[in-house]
């Protein structure tokens, strides 16, 4: 009930002032800007996850050194850590002031480092159960038949952990699509140049825009659930094979 | 393509997994590796593979040094106790991986694929996956799968220690008949002794990372050359300071030559045979097998004192 | 060589990204000694704002504890209608923005809002104070005991509530000694996934509180309240503290995490 009732509010007051005010809003330059801005971010992280955290997942269960164990906890950090905090420590490494001389504030590459930040853990713990089951002797019959260690990765390893690296991807944008704590101090939320539509969002409540608000608040809803529906049927079709 | 391992030794940290063994197969032969868990069975035949790299000694296939050659490079074909099916391709993929590795014409392809689902005899299977056919039938598709590539050698590691008894009855079978069929240089880990008398030309016995003999199914049975040897090849019981197998006891109402007393404690006949348990002097079991006719003529019963002594000259002393 | 390649880049990646930004929080903290990190921390508003968080957070984690055990044990123990779409709310606020929940609080709550008008006419004030502020932080932080403990029931199954109904156990007799027992590390671990959820709650709190420094202001608040207005100490002294609190909520979190999840 806590959860049902707030969004079936939200949805009603988008409609408040009439579908012609609905479609203003959504489609004023500053709201389409920060949307774009939003789901750009969010592919380039997605794809930045996909990738590394595959590496880390794959580091993680087939790799040994000292202090691995350390390292799989530290992935956790992002759970841990406020996002306020996470966007603070970021500012400080990578902001005006940083000892390595790389400002990126009030840049769009800070939103995507923001943006990796949070959502580090997520493919790399959807990838590292699926590695760990992997019947190691299908890599070994590939090589056995001839394959090279790069076609046994391509071929045997990448199609089986696919569906752990599509559900990490899920996961990544639904969170980066609605991020604000880490994102708010670095990006600098410029309109039109570094505003998300979760800054854009606060900021129409602030100034007393609540249905204008509201709209763009739909507006990201739908698209989050699109995403997901979209990430489901992908998952689905990949894994055609594992049903009789 | 003959193989030649040549005092090979393999250690797995403080475990030696095979120690010194060297071992000739002829090219064209079906050959067994026999012996009981952690025998060092295994191993070896990954060593032959590629899929581990000796310690020491070395692999000679086809009078080449393939020691320091990477399993890509050796051109076996290797199935797995678990099948290791591609179970994200189809049938027919899995079993054409091998081909499409060598970059072969699609049609050549195609042709060889249909050639061995039908020698395998899925051929109806071609479009399934893995996880919608049976474990025999995924084995059946492994072996295709390795056969495909036309390798020099056929290695299976324990192939039907996953299947039920009926379907590794029928499966072992079908390996003899194939094996006459393709000539592949052939062999297979087992640990089931019955398996490996009934299926191949030559066993090789391991024990604990040795070689204890190798031989014909029937000389390693008439001739052991150790108490191991016998006691895996079939059973063998203590009789006095021998061992002699069950078929190799005979029994009488009166003590005669070296006859020690036993006490029959069970009789079962199985067909054409008669089971009889005996317990001896010092309480060791012993079991013989003899002849329905002879059981009738002796009249055993439970619970009779009578006399054993071994038969043939198949024992074992010592 | 080829071999320590995926270990350079894994390890170049998690130094870049998480673990070189969080040491530079140190650094920062102390940037102009300590004595102003001590004033930052004893001052106020700080206090206050910790104080702030403090409440919302006893107040969300032990609801969220027993609801998350019974959903729990309902949806893995029981049939009813619409189950399948209870386990698929309990997922919703992770999927949510934070923004689009503070906002919908706001729009139920505030004074023109579906429940807000009521309220406010009984002198019932949820916006811009506590109530609401609580509601968001419970919202956001539901899914955690219950995503612990429905995988950890479904493998148990039920076979030893069985075995004690069988030797006269009543119902919640059952419960204590043998369900809850059993469960117990799931639901201590997902104690602690709500709890750092509570703590870093930033989006829908900030909607909903009107932020009145002193007054409804969170540690998480405090920090872009002070960022944004040039304390940078402030901001890294609270900061600090919430980040030093995280590393034991690590900690705690890779110490009590259920075993299937580990590589």
């Amino acid at each position: 009930m806590i959860v049902v009732l707030p969004i079936a509010a939200l949805v009603w007051e988008s409609k408040r002032d009439g579908a012609h005010t609905f479609r203003q809003v959504v489609s004023s330059p500053e709201a389409v800007a920060a949307l774009k801005l939003t789901l750009g971010a969010a592919a380039v992280v997605a794809l930045l996850n996909a990738l590394f955290g595959t590496v880390i997942a794959w580091v993680l269960v087939r790799d040994d050194f000292r202090g691995k164990t350390l390292v799989n906890a530290v992935i956790d950090l992002p759970f841990a850590l406020p996002t306020i905090v996470a966007g603070l420590t970021l500012l400080a490494l990578y902001g005006p002031q940083s000892p390595v001389g790389l400002n990126v504030a009030f840049t769009r590459t800070a939103i995507v480092l923001a943006l990796c930040f949070v959502t580090l853990p997520f493919v790399v713990r959807t990838v590292q159960p699926v590695l760990h089951e992997l019947d190691r002797e299908m890599e070994e019959a590939a090589r056995s038949l001839g394959a090279s260690e790069l076609v046994v990765f391509a071929r045997i390893v990448l199609p089986n952990i696919l569906p752990g690296i599509l559900s990490g991807v899920a996961l990544t944008l639904a969170r980066a699509v609605g991020e604000i704590g880490a994102v708010v101090l670095i990006s600098g939320n410029l309109p039109y140049k570094t505003e998300v539509s979760s800054v854009f969002v606060m900021n129409r409540i602030e100034s007393g825009d609540s249905a204008g608000a509201a709209a763009v608040a739909v507006v990201l809803l739908v698209v989050s659930f699109a995403l997901l529906l979209a990430i489901g049927g992908l998952r689905f079709l990949v894994t055609r094979h594992e049903r009789a | 393509m003959s193989i030649e391992i040549r005092n090979v030794t393999k250690r797995f940290g403080e475990h030696t997994a095979v120690d010194g063994v060297s071992l000739l197969v002829e090219s064209g032969s079906l050959t067994a590796l026999l012996g009981p868990s952690g025998s060092g069975k295994s191993t070896l035949l990954r060593l032959v593979a590629g899929l581990e790299t000796p310690d020491a000694g070395e692999i000679v296939l086809s009078g080449e040094l393939a020691t320091s050659l990477a399993p890509q490079q050796r051109n076996v074909g290797f199935v797995f106790q678990h099948y290791a099916a591609f179970k994200h391709m189809t049938v027919h993929d899995n079993v054409a991986f091998g081909l499409k590795i060598r970059k072969r014409p699609k049609a050549e392809i195609a042709a060889r694929v249909e050639e061995l689902l039908t020698l395998v005899g899925l051929q109806a299977y071609g479009r399934r996956y893995p996880a919608q056919l049976s474990g025999g039938q995924r084995q059946r598709m492994a072996l295709a799968r390795a056969l495909a590539p036309e390798p020099k050698v056929l290695l299976l590691d324990e192939p039907f220690g996953a299947l039920d008894a009926r379907v590794r009855a029928e499966l072992r079978d079908w390996l003899r008949r194939l094996h006459d069929e393709v000539h592949v240089t052939t062999v297979f880990v087992t640990h089931d002794q019955e398996e490996a008398m009934e299926v191949a030309d030559r066993v090789a016995v391991l024990n604990e990372g040795r070689l204890e003999q190798v031989g014909s199914p029937l000389e390693l049975y008439d001739t052991p050359s150790s108490e191991f040897v016998m006691r895996f090849v079939g059973d063998a019981h203590r009789l006095a300071d021998r061992l002699v197998r069950p078929h190799d006891i005979a029994l009488a109402r009166e003590p005669y030559g070296s006859s020690v007393e036993v006490e029959v404690e069970r009789i079962r006949v199985l067909g054409a045979d008669a089971r009889v348990d005996l317990v001896d002097g010092e309480g060791e079991r012993l079991v013989a097998r003899i002849p329905r006719e002879e059981l009738e003529q002796l009249g055993l019963e439970r619970g009779e004192i009578v006399w054993a002594a071994p038969a043939a000259e198949r024992v074992f002393a010592g | 060589m080829r071999r320590y390649a995926p270990r350079v880049v894994a390890l170049g990646y998690l130094t870049g990204i998480l673990l070189a930004p969080l040491a530079m929080v140190f650094w920062r903290t102390f940037d102009h000694g300590v004595s102003p990190f001590w004033h930052a921390l004893t001052n106020g508003e700080t206090l206050h704002a910790f104080q702030v968080t403090l409440l919302l957070t006893v107040i969300a984690v032990p609801l969220n504890t027993v609801f998350g055990v019974v959903v729990g044990l309902a949806i893995v123990r029981h049939r009813f209608p619409g189950k399948g779409l209870l386990n698929a709310f309990i997922d919703l606020p992770l999927a949510l923005s934070p923004v689009v929940v503070g906002l919908a609080l706001f729009l139920l709550y505030g004074r023109t809002g579906w429940f807000g008008s009521w309220l406010t006419r009984h002198g019932v004030q949820m916006l811009f104070a506590w109530p609401a502020m609580a509601l968001a932080t419970i919202f956001v932080s539901v899914p955690f005991v219950a995503r612990e403990v429905i995988p950890t029931l479904r493998e148990l199954g039920d076979e030893q509530e069985q075995a004690a109904v069988t030797l006269g156990a009543s119902a919640w007799q059952t419960f204590r000694r043998i369900t809850l027992p059993s469960i117990r590390w799931a639901v201590v671990y997902g104690v602690v996934l709500t709890t750092a959820r509570c703590l870093g709650e930033f989006g829908a709190v900030a909607i909903v509180s009107g932020r009145i420094v002193g007054r409804t202001e969170t540690a998480t608040l405090r920090v872009q309240d002070a960022y944004e207005n040039f304390d940078s100490t402030g901001a890294y002294t609270v900061g600090l503290v919430l980040a030093a609190i995280a590393v034991v909520v690590l900690v705690v979190m890779t110490l009590t995490k259920p075993k299937e999840q580990t590589a």
